[in-house]
């Protein structure tokens, strides 16, 4: 237990100090939804209704970007071989250095999400749905992330291929994200279904995400 | 001869080369069969006209792109439990057929779309699904290239079809659920609920043909895999012999 610690605040701690991770991934989050309204015009009946949709793109995409150094990093320095070496599962290790990732990519997303709002002209609950599904929804992404990043990993041209790996595998988390936030705009159905449905996807993530990386791992570096 | 014989890839080639010919027969008189069936025999549809022909292309290459995938899934379990590199050319040679097959679906799909919907595609949840399938084939096709080493590669893409067949039923059920909530759901709904046998009978027969038609092809670019890993293999050898 203590190993699994050591590592999460290893990751966590190597994750600020470097720098590029999560001020970079706001910054894009940021910057994709600057890009809507030049796209779709100042109209500002239209980007609140399409707000959540936007927000959980922008964090959908934002949460990609950093995926393909996951691994990539600890294998090129050897600390992949030291943890595959080591007593601990390597699904759990796996798990830890996903929430790690998590902690300093997807949840400063889901923090800056109620600003970003604000720039959509959200109201209070939409922006609070937003903020709660994507609470909920980016660790399934992250969860996701590291079966592309396990397999990519010894690739020295990942990060495009990540995403064309892990994007379609997302659509479910997208579809019941959005769904979820935008029954607080305009909903055909109750907040309830498309959440707890959110939440089971979340669940089923953190299942299949850790088994199936570390499987990638260790048949990709033998 | 057991299964365990096949597995020796010099006995499946020498099986192969024997079985092939009379696959390409066997297809090639299916699929006249067939298509006299749909074209010549099959009435036309009182609503749809003749377009419906399309439908005799269009449901066999969509259910062979679903079949693909599991053909796939069962290679990769051959990958992984087993490390058979003849599972791993089992699934090497099913990426690509599978690939035309969806995208072969997807074409006559809005080609019968166009004149049934006045679209060439709409966000139907069938429409969809298969789409998002046709996404997960060239993931795995783009994968199967980024990785030099063959038997590496196996291992990875075996890796993602199977996440692929765990995750391709909750994406179709969350497509469904999506299209349903974004529209009225009847907008593609194929027949009654049951088709008239003057259509499903030449239907089944066109779906044999494809199914004869996916065993050879997928034979004959299994036999050209080993052969090609066997090319390869030398030209290694050659390589570090000449070093």
């Amino acid at each position: 237990m203590s190993a699994l610690a050591a590592l999460l605040v290893r990751d966590i701690r190597l994750a600020v100090r470097l720098g590029g991770g999560a001020p970079i991934g706001v910054l894009f989050f940021l910057i994709v939804v600057t890009l809507v309204p030049f796209a779709l015009g100042p109209d500002l009946g239209l980007l609140r209704r399409i707000g959540p949709a936007i927000l959980w793109l922008g964090a959908l995409l934002a949460s990609l970007l950093a995926l393909d150094r996951l691994f990539a990093a600890d294998y090129e320095d050897g600390s992949l071989d030291l943890i595959l070496m080591s007593s601990v599962p390597l699904e759990l290790a796996v798990a830890a250095k996903a929430v790690a990732h998590w902690l300093t990519t997807g949840l400063p997303l889901v923090i800056a999400s109620p600003v970003l709002g604000l720039f959509l002209d959200l109201d209070p609950w939409p922006m609070g749905a937003v903020a709660l599904t994507l609470l909920i929804g980016t660790p399934a992404l992250t969860f996701i992330g590291t079966v592309g990043a396990a397999l990519a990993v010894t690739l020295r041209r990942g990060s495009l291929i990540v995403a064309v790996l892990i994007l379609p595998l997302t659509i479910p988390v997208l579809i019941f994200g959005v769904a979820a936030a935008n029954t607080a705009i305009v909903g055909p159905v109750p907040f309830g279904p498309p959440f707890t449905i959110l939440c089971g996807l979340t669940l089923i993530s953190f299942v299949i995400g850790p088994v199936a990386a570390a499987a990638a791992l260790r048949h990709g570096l033998e | 001869m057991g299964f365990a014989d096949l597995a020796n890839p010099s006995r499946f080639l020498s099986l192969a080369e024997r079985a092939l010919p009379w696959l390409v027969v066997a297809t090639a008189a299916v699929f006249a069969i067939g298509l006299y069936q749909a074209l010549l025999v099959a009435p036309d549809d009182y609503q749809q006209g003749a377009t419906v022909k399309i439908m005799f292309i269009h449901v066999p290459n969509a259910w062979l792109a679903m079949l693909c995938w599991t053909v796939m899934s069962i290679a990769a379990l051959g990958t992984l439990v087993w490390r058979h590199p003849l599972a791993d050319v089992a699934a090497k040679a099913a990426a690509p057929l599978g690939t035309a097959f969806t995208f072969l679906c997807l074409v006559t799909g809005s080609l019968w779309g166009r004149p049934m919907w006045g679209a060439y595609w709409v966000w139907d949840g069938r429409l969809t699904s298969v789409l998002v399938l046709f996404l997960m084939y060239l993931a795995v096709l783009a994968l199967w290239r980024t990785i030099e080493d063959p038997s590496r590669a196996a291992r990875a893409v075996a890796i993602l079809t199977l996440v692929g067949a765990i995750n391709l039923p909750i994406i179709k059920f969350s497509v469904d659920w999506w299209a349903t909530l974004h529209q009225p759901a009847s907008v593609f709904r194929m027949g009654a609920p049951t088709i008239h046998p003057a259509i499903l009978v030449p239907l089944l027969i066109m779906g044999v043909a494809f199914m004869l038609l996916f065993v050879t092809l997928h034979l004959a670019a299994m036999r050209n895999e080993i052969l090609r890993r066997r090319v390869r293999t030398l030209l290694l050898m050659q390589a570090q012999a000449g070093a």
